[in-house]
């Protein structure tokens, strides 16, 4: 089986998470730079999910840059679209497309739209943006697999608010009805939704018992521990014969201490002096 | 016509294992030889249109070509997003049939009467929207279907027009079928209710006008052609639907014909133009209610051709 996609550098220091850590890093940077350049929002969503999918290309998802549609591919679908700038910086970093392409996110003539989009994009398997889509299609790939025997897995990111979404838990249903062991559905709860936290929107907890409920098998992590995400993520299935749900306690905006934790950041573009200290704060990260 | 598409689909997935059946938990009775020969190729996916629209998208981007059924307005505008973000801007190959279309339910209440779908749906980009008259037709396109890519609507009423197809026809997505010659008046219909033009055809014949005959099976891809040339050809065009005539097929060919500078000698579109119907009975009663029928049609043509195609609007919208 193919490696991992993001290969650790030759150079990379004794940690084993280095790499990802570094990945995760530079995201941030670009996402940084992305949002300021474009007066675009949902930074804070960026920067939540930023070491998930540091993780996930570094560590857990099989395929090959220089060839997007390699069958045995694992599947992402990254369901929260409006995270689009961090998984275009992921993709780029991995080789999939020219880093330089990155500037052109949200810019007249380009096709980086700030809600994801697989048009002319390789390594997006799916256009997502309007919420509670992204777990249905992953169960149809997911479901695919499963009729042709491919080994393949899917893997499917989703956001807190998107699970107020009543087509977010109609996947549900059906996931662990059919037994999708392939599919591995992460929600990255960082507590904040578009208005207001999640307690005072519409309280989600408790939240792993209701995708237990729902038949699947459930853990808990470190949404930033990229050991620890590794670790769980290199453990799917957590059951034989259950999807696999991972939820994964973020921070919004994390990275740059002035926007964690805070609904401004989810529209906010980081211009002038606020974007000087974001970058030199993330810049001095290790 | 549903009975049409299944055995249909029947042959064509013995050939082909790529194909599946979603179905959103409706169909008792009518797929389940269907759901029995084909178990790996059946799924009810339960009451869950959204669910059923994304997972049919999953299932075609892997290589599928996947049909999702439900009746009416389920399959449609239940997920509508999910049609427009999911199938539509992937050009995912699934194929959305809704059968009881119309007011074919037309019992039930409104809930079931699928009277807006063809403006909403052909309004997506590249969705072929397709609207059989008759049981002949239901089969050829679904054949024609499962061979065609990309997102597509079939859309299947309960009443079947006669099969008036020639031995040898040859169906074609996207060309229409002329099935009655006449220079005085073209009707063009789409979906079962082709059957009311034929009879109003009838009718007028016993008055010496000439009907020509077209079924739109196709709403789009639109025959534009046809339609030019019967613009040119016969003395106007009546469009017949039923179906709210705010952009469905009386929409899409005004639209179609102004723009090609095609215009017809006279213009009237039938179909629903009183909202929603409160009033309730079977399909053919409430075509008569609605001013479909045969005989409201043949009226309509003959006030056009008197010169005074406003009184069937009058009428209708009382």
């Amino acid at each position: 089986m193919s490696a991992t996609i993001f290969a650790p550098s030759t150079d990379a220091s004794g940690s084993p998470h280095s790499h990802s850590r570094e990945l995760a890093r530079r995201v941030r940077i670009h996402v940084l730079r992305m949002t300021s350049r474009a007066g675009a929002s949902h930074i804070g969503s960026a920067f939540s999910s930023a070491d998930i999918l540091a993780v996930l290309y570094g560590h857990v998802l099989r395929g090959r840059p220089t060839d997007s549609r390699w069958p045995a591919r694992d599947r992402f679908v990254l369901s929260k679209g409006h995270a689009g700038s961090a998984l275009y910086a992921v993709l780029a970093e991995c080789g999939f497309f020219a880093v330089e392409r990155l500037e052109t996110f949200y810019q007249d003539g380009s096709e980086l739209c700030g809600h994801v989009s697989h048009q002319g994009i390789p390594g997006v398997e799916v256009s997502t943006g309007s919420l509670g889509h992204g777990l249905s299609i992953a169960s149809g790939m997911a479901f695919a697999a499963h009729l042709g025997s491919s080994s393949h897995r899917v893997f499917t990111l989703l956001s807190d608010g998107e699970c107020d979404e009543g087509s977010t838990w109609e996947p549900a249903l059906f996931a662990s009805h059919h037994c999708l062991d392939n599919l591995v559905a992460i929600i990255d709860f960082n507590k904040i939704q578009s208005l207001a936290p999640v307690t005072d929107t519409l309280a989600l907890e408790p939240l792993a018992s209701k995708w237990t409920s729902f038949g699947w098998a459930v853990r808990d992590v470190d949404g930033h521990d990229h050991g620890a995400l590794a670790r769980v993520l290199g453990a799917v299935p957590f059951e034989k014969g259950k999807p696999s749900c991972l939820i994964a306690h973020t921070v919004k905006g994390k990275g740059v201490a002035f926007m964690e934790d805070t609904v401004l950041w989810h529209y906010r573009a980081a211009r002038g002096e606020e974007f000087d200290r974001a970058l030199a704060e993330l810049e001095t990260t290790e | 016509m549903r009975d049409a598409f299944i055995r249909s689909l029947t042959e064509v997935a013995a050939r082909d294992p790529a194909i599946l059946l979603l179905t959103g938990d409706l169909g008792y009775g009518v797929l389940t030889d269907f759901a029995d020969r084909f178990p790996r190729q059946f799924l009810n996916v339960g009451v869950a249109e959204q669910n059923m629209t994304g997972l049919a998208t999953g299932l075609a981007l892997e290589g599928h070509t996947v049909f999702t059924y439900s009746i009416g307005n389920f399959p449609t505008l239940r997920c509508l997003e999910q049609i427009r973000n999911d199938v539509c801007y992937h050009r995912a190959n699934v194929k959305i049939v809704s059968v009881g279309c119309g007011m074919s339910y037309g019992p039930l209440g409104i809930s079931h009467h699928a009277t807006e779908d063809i403006s909403i749906v052909r309004a997506l980009p590249y969705i072929t929207v397709v609207s059989p008259c008759d049981r002949w037709e239901a089969t050829e396109a679904t054949r024609a279907l499962a061979l065609q890519s990309g997102p597509t609507l079939l859309r299947l009423d309960k009443s079947s027009a006669p099969e008036l197809n020639e031995p040898a026809e040859m169906f074609r997505i996207g060309k229409a079928r002329i099935v009655r010659q006449g220079r005085h008046v073209t009707l063009v219909a789409t979906g079962g209710i082709l059957g009311e033009a034929l009879t109003a055809a009838d009718l007028l014949a016993s008055d010496s006008i000439q009907c020509r005959v077209i079924s739109m099976h196709t709403i789009k891809p639109l025959d534009v052609d046809a339609l030019i040339a019967s613009a040119t050809e016969t003395g106007g065009i009546v469009t017949i639907e039923e179906h709210t005539v705010e952009g469905g097929l009386g929409g899409a060919v005004a639209e179609n014909l102004l723009e090609a500078g095609a215009l017809p000698g006279f213009f009237l579109r039938i179909g629903l133009r009183s909202g929603f119907s409160s009033v309730i009975g079977s399909q053919q009663y409430l075509r008569h209610v609605h001013g479909l029928d045969a005989t409201a049609v043949a009226q309509s043509v003959r006030s056009c051709l008197a010169g005074s195609p406003h009184q069937y609007v009058a009428r209708a919208c009382a």
